[in-house]
């Protein structure tokens, strides 16, 4: 595995440097992208390249933007990092929890750049976190998966053990239950962000263990592409709207839509305003989407997986409300509690009802 | 425990899975067997995997498309050929070049094709033998190429062992001077041995994107070329071996998913890890036997050949 990845990671970030966008004007300001998978992996860095995409649209030669795609989390990044920062962005955008330690070791080299991380926890003076609230998507996609399964089983790929994977899966078990006590659900780890084969295979696995609604949280749509194989097993795109597998298996989907954001903090950084602030937007902010529901699903199920979204959108709701319990049984969150944003940033335990370990 | 995992199913998915990577391995174990170390096999990989799907795409022809990551593969390893046979570049080098060159080069052609399915590629028929308990569901149903693979494998086996083409292949691959000295046209043979590996590794590509996936993503061979190459030095260049390690490696990572799917409590770090950990054993051992690892590994592997000297 190591050796591999030392081998592409080398490959990668030689050829992947691009250059895009009018390279004149006087000084554009120049923002810099991390990608941990290819733009057309039609997911994650889909969804994080359009977002570089809108702020060209939106400040046309105020800035100048350069990205590098397929970058291995880890010490390659850190030398791809002090790369783009030694040729002059002023603002770098590091878009994988991985990318955590290497974005605030290369900062404090560079106090005058300013770099964004998703989805991590450290900031520095010149470092800031953003991440989306996925979780509220997941527990649209529990609500629709807990009434659609026939055989009770839903299957969910995750990719590391990591807070933000961790959040997803209690949030779809937690909804998906409240719809179908009898619902479980089966966890198959990837160990992957990227890697469509093995996607693919972790499909097939759940598959045939009965499982009849797949969620991943990977970044490409091999997901969907072995649940179309079988009849009767539905999916939901992942990051971005995969459309292409509509109206099933894909049912619906969770979008990241970043565009929002990216646009405001560029353009705080031309004003001179930009800060290091930790940002967690969700549906309200709009930066999670619910793709459009299919119609194989039943009018009465997308009504219900609207109405969840929508309360979620205007705070009415919190996809963490107790009473909820750990796995262990022990009590988490107390009749009408609801979960604060630091244990939901560092959440590493399953809620009741889910089996299995979280591998450590 | 939600349930238990089915062996049938788990040795059919597992043959499946392998199969892209013991296509690459063995066309790079006759490619090494000529003395050509071509570590460019994740480039053909990827440009084999697009151009079948582009080719199945277009012709709504699954062959078609096999066929086309065929000669894409090979196309790409004659430039490799051309650069390490012709103009005797360090061969290390250029296949690393090549693989770079066929990641960007797939993505390239590759842009239009993202979200489209391609055509299914249909099972082999095999009538009443498809129903024989066990046997049936585990080995006789699944598509042409899982065959098509084994049967590559039995070739090159009998290929290297009883014909005198073989001998001639494995020659130069020991000897390249000798082999000159005595009148074979060492060049010659390796550009065909490299084209083999090449045409070997599109077909492993185009296995992925056709039926393992089946989509085109770029970057989706995701390494696969590199665990080819390790196939090859655990196999200690011996074609059935290829096949025991290929599914070695294939079968470990469906197993892995496997048992996690059922709800089986164990640290998949291990088992990720045991292909490679048998590599590194295959290989100090064959090394501690120094009579033993001069038999295998071509002693030529990666040398430059030029007449004159």
């Amino acid at each position: 595995m190591q050796r591999r990845t030392l081998l592409k990671s080398s490959a990668a970030a030689l050829v992947a440097v691009s250059l895009a966008g009018p390279a004149l004007a006087q000084d554009p300001l120049k923002v810099g992208f991390i990608y941990v998978g290819p733009i057309g992996d039609l997911g994650w860095s889909y969804q994080h390249d359009q977002g570089r995409l809108a702020i060209e649209e939106e400040f046309g030669d105020k800035i100048e933007t350069v990205y590098l795609e397929s970058v291995p989390e880890g010490a390659d990044a850190e030398r791809a990092l002090t790369q783009m920062a030694m040729q002059g962005a002023d603002l770098i955008f590091t878009t994988s929890f991985g990318y955590m330690d290497p974005t605030i070791n290369v900062a404090a080299k560079f106090p005058d750049v300013k770099f964004e991380h998703a989805t991590g926890y450290k900031r520095a003076d010149n470092v800031a976190t953003y991440n989306a609230r996925f979780y509220e998507g997941r527990a649209v996609m529990g609500t629709i998966a807990g009434h659609m399964t026939k055989s009770n089983k839903i299957g969910y790929i995750g990719s590391f053990p990591i807070p933000e994977v961790i959040q997803g899966i209690n949030a779809t078990f937690i909804h998906a239950q409240k719809v179908n006590p009898d619902v479980e659900i089966s966890v198959v780890w990837a160990y992957t962000w990227f890697d469509p084969a093995k996607e693919a295979d972790a499909a097939k696995a759940l598959i045939e263990q009965g499982v009849d609604v797949i969620l991943a949280h990977t970044d490409s749509t091999a997901p969907l592409a072995e649940a179309a194989k079988t009849e009767g097993v539905i999916g939901f795109g992942q990051a971005s709207d995969m459309l292409d597998f509509a109206p099933s298996p894909r049912v619906s989907s969770i979008i990241d839509d970043w565009s929002p954001y990216y646009i405001k903090r560029v353009q705080e950084a031309l004003d001179g305003t930009w800060t290091s602030t930790d940002t967690w937007g969700g549906i309200g902010e709009g930066e999670v989407v619910i793709g459009e529901i299919t119609d194989a699903v039943p009018a009465e199920v997308k009504a219900e997986a609207e109405a969840l979204a929508a309360a979620i959108g205007d705070k009415s709701y919190h996809p963490f409300t107790g009473p909820l319990n750990k796995q262990d049984g022990s009590a988490w969150l107390a009749e009408g509690e609801v979960a604060d944003d630091g244990t939901l940033a560092g959440m590493n335990f399953y809620v009741e009802g889910i089996k299995g370990d979280i591998p450590q | 425990m939600m349930g238990s995992i089915d062996p049938i199913l788990l040795i059919a998915s597992l043959m499946v899975a392998s199969t892209p990577i013991l296509l690459a391995a063995i066309g790079e174990l006759v490619t090494e067997k000529a003395g050509v170390l071509n570590l460019g096999v994740e480039g053909m990989m990827i440009v084999g995997a697009i151009a079948g799907f582009a080719m199945a795409v277009e012709t709504g022809s699954p062959l078609m498309g096999f066929l086309g990551a065929a000669l894409a593969g090979a196309a790409l390893s004659l430039i490799f050929a051309f650069l390490t046979q012709v103009l005797l570049s360090n061969q290390v080098a250029t296949g690393l070049a090549l693989t770079l060159f066929g990641i960007g080069f797939s993505a390239l052609i590759g842009q239009g094709y993202t979200g489209v399915r391609p055509p299914p590629t249909p099972k082999m028929d095999f009538g009443p033998l498809s129903d024989i308990p066990v046997i049936g569901p585990m080995l006789l149903r699944h598509d042409p190429m899982v065959y098509v693979s084994i049967l590559i494998i039995a070739a090159v086996w009998a290929f290297l062992k009883f014909t005198r083409a073989g001998l001639v292949l494995r020659a130069v691959g020991e000897s390249h001077d000798a082999a000159h000295a005595l009148g074979y046209k060492v060049v010659r043979l390796r550009v065909l041995a490299i084209a083999f590996g090449g045409a070997c590794a599109g077909l492993g590509g185009a296995y992925l994107s056709l039926v393992r996936v089946p989509q085109w993503t770029e970057g989706m061979t995701a390494g696969a070329g590199w665990i080819a190459l390790a196939i090859v030095v655990f196999a200690s260049w011996r074609p059935w071996r290829v096949l025991a390690g290929a599914y070695l490696f294939g079968g470990v990572t469906v197993l892995q998913l496997n048992l996690q799917a059922a709800g089986v409590a164990i640290p998949v770090q291990y088992l990720s890890m045991a292909p490679y950990l048998i590599t590194i054993l295959v290989l100090v051992l064959i090394s501690a036997d120094r009579r033993r690892a001069a038999q295998n590994a071509p002693a030529s592997l990666g040398r430059v050949f030029h007449a004159s000297s």
